[in-house]
């Protein structure tokens, strides 16, 4: 399902956060406005029970009892909807205000619980399609006849206008919500457009202009981290870009030499009549350039599956003085034809791949006896330091400048161009250390300074297994 | 020695056909995955060089196909694809050995004579002897026309292999993988150097040199006069 767009989900959640805040206050209003009602009917109830109370009280003969009933009548005038119910000792209507038929219950529970006829307690009931609320109360004559009296009050107006409250109330919640989620989302467009300034920028950055930037300055703050790492990121592509448009413009030259060679001497050959032995010097000749032109194919392929991430090392404990000791082996003869000598310090064992490391030891190892002048030595040395082990070969010799520190591994890269074709092969050897290294999640650096060069290998230590 | 080659790449197939016959072998070959599995089934062989990418069956069904019907010829697989998943495939298969494409047609010729030799296998000499060059394996003695001849270890085990493959050209690949173990080009002259250190203590004041450089190819030991051995 397609997410909700950011506008949408805050003005949704605008209009539900402020409906919920108004119904709260709409349910505390009503209960508010229902108290006060309550409370002036009970005000009003109290002082008519009070009002006859005093007229029974003032009743003292039977010819006084005999005209209360005109003086109540008298005494109610203008209240309508104030009904007034006096019951005798014996339960018979000794008053009843005209119109009023209350309900048997209510006086049961007043003749026979005193509770329910304390003053103040106020019963509410429905009947007849009207609402009341009433009190009742005992009460002794001046005479000493007891009696019980009802007083209540039909409470339907107001009633109506709860409701009335209430249904005003619905609508202007509702109308809120739906303003509450157009404002917002007014709000959240204006709010959110600086993203949709990054959003444009982004949007025309192609590859060739991987150098635009987002301007950081002008953005809000909480888009500042966001547009930092797209800058970030834009760096990282546009490095890489970079490197690869060189690579493959690096291997159109590299093939280009060798192809243009090969051209070049096949026409002269077949230009005029030979005799054998011309052929076959030409054969030779293109034989070693193919050669040559294999062999770039291979390590670019070797690269290529480092890339791919095709490169899984072997799971071995390779012990890493073995094989620089097998390496020295292989190497020596030739070391010791251009006066170099060979030595390994400590030892150590790592987790890998044996013939991967092999590979990149080698590599280092014959480029160190390249660059070391005759009559130096060539160092190896070997050691552990906790879950890593630190791989270092030096050489004495020529300082590489420090500006080509950081490219050296790089493919193709060469400190001196125009040694390139002097056996140093095509500029791949430290490229696929690199590789290899990265596919043992370990790390390489290089030094060069006091006319020592330095690569150091950063590898993970043995495990048991 | 009868060889099979399977490879539906025109001119790779004739110049193998080519090249193997003129080596000394005799060479069918099969254009796709279906004729080469029929010839197999066929003919006797001593080994087959099967392509993987093969129109029909590719190489590794043939390959199947063969082992069913239960013959136990040596197979010798050409990838173009240098995949470690590959060479594990294949190996697991049952193949015996593996090239990469593009490969040197020495070192090919190296490995199939290695493997037709694996197919005959007889009892490993500890007694090498090339004309007047004597090697024992046992007590690690080499001498030439009777005088002892100091050896390293790896100058040694060199000349073993040069021993062991007298007149065959050795491609420096291999001498490096069979000597050193190293499984890779190096854009050192390493083999060469070695080489040249090992004819200074054997071939050195005498007449008859026994190691010779095949130019383009790699080097060879040969014991009688240098023919035109490829």
């Amino acid at each position: 399902m397609k997410s909700l767009s950011l506008t949408t989900r805050i003005s949704l959640l605008f209009a539900v956060a402020a409906s919920l805040v108004l119904l709260v206050t709409g349910y505390i209003l009503t209960q508010v406005v229902e108290a006060h009602f309550e409370d002036q009917d009970r005000h009003e109830l109290t002082g008519k029970l009070e009002l006859i109370q005093n007229l029974f009280k003032h009743a003292t003969s039977n010819k006084e009892l005999d005209q209360l009933p005109q003086q109540l009548d008298d005494a109610l005038v203008g209240h309508p909807g104030l009904a007034v119910v006096v019951v005798d000792a014996a339960g018979g209507l000794w008053f009843v205000t005209s119109g009023s038929d209350f309900p048997r219950a209510l006086l049961q529970e007043c003749q026979t619980q005193s509770r329910g006829c304390a003053p103040g307690t106020l019963q509410q009931w429905k009947q007849a399609g009207g609402s009341y609320r009433g009190m009742a109360l005992s009460i002794t004559a001046g005479g000493g006849k007891p009696y019980t009296v009802i007083v209540a009050q039909d409470i339907q107006d107001h009633e109506h206008f709860i409701g009335k409250f209430r249904s005003v109330l619905a609508i202007a919640i509702t109308l809120a919500a739906f303003a509450t989620a157009s404002l917002g989302w007014i709000v959240t467009r204006w709010g959110l457009s600086p993203l949709r300034q990054v959003t444009d920028t982004v949007a025309n950055i192609s590859a060739e202009r991987l150098s635009d930037r987002l301007q950081v300055a002008n953005l809000p703050t909480e888009l500042i981290p966001l547009a930092a790492a797209f800058n970030a990121m834009l760096a990282r592509l546009d490095d890489s870009f970079r490197r690869l448009s060189e690579f493959s413009s690096n291997i159109a030259h590299e093939l280009r030499t060798p192809i243009s060679n090969l051209m070049t001497q096949t026409q002269v050959a077949l230009s005029s009549a030979r005799d054998k032995d011309e052929y076959k010097e030409v054969l030779y000749s293109s034989l070693e350039e193919y050669e040559r032109m294999a062999q770039m194919v291979g390590d670019m392929l070797y690269l290529a599956q480092a890339d791919n991430g095709l490169l899984r090392p072997g799971p071995d404990n390779v012990d890493l003085a073995d094989e620089t000791q097998g390496l020295f082996d292989y190497f020596e003869a030739w070391a010791e034809a251009r006066g170099v000598s060979l030595t390994l310090m400590g030892s150590a064992t790592t987790f890998g791949d044996r013939l991967m490391l092999r590979r990149a030891l080698s590599n280092l190892i014959s480029n160190a006896i390249r660059h070391t002048p005759p009559g130096q030595a060539v160092r190896v040395s070997l050691s552990g330091h906790g879950d890593k082990v630190i791989v270092t070969v030096e050489n004495p010799g020529p300082e590489i400048p420090a500006e080509h520190l950081p490219r050296l591994f790089d493919r193709f890269y060469r400190v001196d161009p125009s040694r390139q074709r002097k056996g140093d092969g095509a500029g791949l050897g430290l490229a696929i250390v690199k590789s290899i290294i990265d596919a043992h999640e370990g790390a390489i650096t290089v030094t060069s300074a006091n006319g020592m060069t330095r690569f150091q290998l950063t590898l993970p230590a043995s495990r048991d297994r | 020695m009868k060889i099979l080659i399977v490879e539906d790449e025109p001119k790779t197939g004739d110049y193998l056909k080519q090249g193997l016959s003129e080596a000394g072998f005799v060479t069918d070959l099969a254009r796709d995955g279906w004729e080469g599995l029929e010839l197999a089934k066929a003919g006797h062989y001593d080994l087959m060089i099967l392509d993987v990418m093969l129109p029909g069956l590719n190489g590794w069904q043939v390959l199947e196909g063969i082992r069913r019907s239960g013959i136990e010829v040596p197979v010798l697989f050409l990838t173009a694809r240098d995949r470690v998943e590959d060479r594990v495939k294949g190996l697991e298969s049952g193949a015996d050995d593996y090239l990469v494409k593009p490969f040197a047609f020495a070192e090919l010729l190296a490995r199939v004579r290695s493997l037709v030799r694996r197919g005959h296998a007889g009892m490993e000499s500890s007694f090498l002897k090339a004309a007047d060059l004597e090697l024992d394996l046992l007590r690690r003695r080499a001498t030439r026309a009777g005088r002892k001849v100091e050896l390293t270890a790896k100058e040694f085990a060199l000349l073993e292999l040069f021993l062991r493959r007298q007149g065959e050209v050795l491609p420096r690949s291999l001498i490096a993988s069979q000597v050193w173990d190293m499984n890779f080009d190096s854009d050192t002259n390493v083999i060469d150097v070695a080489v040249r250190r090992l004819r200074v203590k054997i071939d050195d004041g005498f007449e008859f040199k026994l190691i010779h450089t095949v130019r383009g190819m790699g080097y060879v030991l040969e014991a009688g006069p240098r023919g035109t051995a490829p």
